[in-house]
């Protein structure tokens, strides 16, 4: 930038951008000592103080792109997960969004201390402009925050979501080598996906060379879910177990066969009961029933 | 600092080894990102196809990996360009079972299901670029929707 | 929260395979992540073993294999293909969940190729069995 002399650059929003990469190090210094950078990285000073430096380059990123008040400015992208991590530390140590909000406005002052000493020979009209533009950088900075926060929220969400499906999905051992999935509810794109993962897994885990996949608990059976339960068993069968899909209710197999549904080679049976019945015949196991007085397994 | 930044990356296709490391820089990018297991496996999978196109079809190319973060969800951007010959019926190259040589001729459609989105532009003689992105902790998309 | 294998860079897998042999059984144990031509390698060392040695059956590890794209997937099907042709069959062995389910949505779900869950079992099928009996462990879809 031609002729511009020390302390009196061109615009404040530029004066802004060089005083943060001038004092970058001193900046970086003094935010390791707020309460929010030291209650963050207990690991080391210096770890806060790389941070600190990250924050400030960061900030005079957006000042060089004279997009101060934009929370959404691509500055801001290589620190956005950095200060999330901050932002949700604060957080889990129970703080308030308030009070993660006031600790992030402590990073304002002494910054803002710096630049005023840096400007000793300013016009009162030209310093006040720089601070100006200096508080509504960091003001954007806070907001940047507060956002990655409420994300976070959101993905906390997310995750519990998960959890919850996974927790709805208890994949039951019935026998040594036999494993069994009860589907209960709605069957989606998400839910089905654990259901396969879970199921896949456990057959692993219990070297079952059998699973049966229940579904009496599963209110209509579409095109979608008929789609799911095939792909489960090819990925099974992959893997070298047999899949069985068992408890098709009548009303189920009705609305299957309207909507051309079919199950191909899939070995379906009516209940869980002639499932297992089916499983402990192919591996050469009978269960004599003494009321019967015979083989049930079928 | 440690930040996604790390997983942008523009790897070249020359040649069958270029292939590995290929699927080594996207499997240790996804995993980075947060991507879980099935995902990893699905997201190297996509990329292994994709990029033995390039190198088959394209004669050569570049894959270019972008780490994304959006309203919270954070993703994994794959860009494999190549100067090649271009695909002159894309309708046709992306339905399962068109191969114009080697494989089963799952590789387009199949990258296209392994993913969340696909995007492909090619020309005939002006090359192609195939652009997919995944999220992590995202559905599958149905077979329906594509 | 992110996973990762455990050893994701098992360098890249050259050259030969070694294809070991138990009696009639040939044991290929694959690992890591698997050169286009060290797989085309193995199918080739694969044919001239079975049609040398005499083996009724070949078992393929596939455990320690961390992808299995389209090419991958059709040279699995091509030796079991092959092997079926010598008189002899082939098990795939161990295919890791992700692999499965990637592969089902890939679209290749490998019909005619024999699978089981553990080098154990495949192997005492194998030579247990006849050939051509039907026994529970080993799936085969129907065409």
């Amino acid at each position: 930038m031609p002729e511009q002399a020390e302390g009196t650059a061109g615009s404040p929003t530029n004066e802004v951008r060089d005083f943060l990469r001038r004092r970058r190090e001193q900046i970086a210094q003094r935010w390791a000592d707020e309460p929010l950078f030291r209650a963050v990285f207990t690991v080391s000073r210096d770890e806060a103080v790389e941070a600190g430096k990250a924050v400030v380059d960061a900030l005079a990123q957006v000042a060089d792109a004279a997009r101060v008040e934009d929370p959404d400015a691509a500055g801001f992208t290589s620190v956005r997960e950095q200060l999330a991590r901050m932002g949700a530390a604060r957080s889990r140590a129970g703080l308030s969004t308030a009070q993660v909000s006031s600790e992030l406005a402590a990073l304002r002052q002494p910054v803002e201390n710096l630049l005023v000493a840096d400007l000793p020979d300013a016009s009162a009209e030209h310093a006040r402009d720089c601070v100006t533009t200096l508080s509504v950088l960091m003001g954007t900075l806070r907001v940047v925050v507060m956002q990655t926060a409420l994300s976070e929220g959101q993905a906390l969400i997310d995750r519990q979501r998960l959890q919850l499906l996974e927790v709805a999905t208890p994949v039951i051992k019935l026998w040594d080598g036999i494993v069994a999935v009860p589907l209960i509810g709605t069957l989606d794109s998400a839910r089905s996906q654990v259901v396969m993962e879970t199921l896949l897994e456990s057959i692993v885990e219990q070297q079952a060379r059998y699973a049966i996949l229940d579904i009496t608990g599963v209110p209509t059976v579409d095109s979608l879910v008929a789609q799911h339960l095939m792909k489960t068993v090819a990925a099974a069968r992959l893997m070298g177990a047999e899949c069985i899909v068992s408890g098709i209710r009548p009303a189920i197999a009705q609305t299957m066969v309207h909507l051309g549904l079919d199950l191909g080679t899939v070995v379906t049976r009516a209940s869980l009961a002639d499932a297992l019945g089916y499983v402990l015949h192919q591996l050469g196991v009978g269960i004599v029933n003494p009321v019967a007085n015979g083989p049930v397994t079928r | 600092m440690h930040t996604a930044a790390g997983a942008q990356a523009r790897l070249p296709i020359r040649s069958d080894m270029d292939l590995v490391w290929v699927r080594q820089h996207v499997r240790q990018a996804a995993a980075q990102i947060g991507f879980g297991l099935v995902d990893q496996t699905k997201l190297v999978t996509a990329a292994s196809e994709l990029a033995r196109n390039t190198l088959v079809y394209g004669g050569g190319g570049t894959m270019e990996t972008e780490p994304l973060a959006e309203g919270g969800t954070r993703g994994l951007r794959l860009t494999f360009s190549d100067e090649g010959p271009g695909i002159a019926d894309l309708e046709q190259a992306l339905s399962d079972g068109f191969t114009s040589g080697g494989g089963l001729g799952m590789g387009l459609g199949g990258a296209r299901r392994l993913v969340h989105e696909f995007a492909i532009e090619s020309n005939p003689g002006a090359g192609t670029t195939v652009r997919v992105t995944s999220w992590v902790g995202r559905a599958p998309r149905p077979r329906e929707e594509i | 929260m992110s996973e990762a294998f455990p050893g994701p860079h098992a360098g890249p897998v050259t050259g030969h395979v070694p294809v070991l042999r138990l009696g009639e059984v040939l044991l290929v144990t694959l690992q890591g992540d698997l050169h286009d031509s060290t797989a085309q390698q193995l199918q080739q060392d694969l044919a001239e073993t079975i049609s040398r040695s005499g083996a009724t059956g070949v078992i393929i590890d596939i455990s320690g294999v961390e992808i299995v794209d389209s090419f991958l997937g059709r040279v699995l099907a091509e030796i079991a293909g092959q092997t079926e042709l010598l008189a002899a069959r082939t098990v795939l062995v161990g295919m890791r969940p992700a692999v499965a389910i990637t592969l089902v949505e890939l679209g290749l779900t490998l019909p005619g190729v024999h699978t089981a869950l553990s080098t154990e079992v495949a192997l005492d099928l194998l030579t247990r069995h006849a050939p051509s009996s039907h026994f529970g462990g080993l799936r085969q879809e129907s065409p």
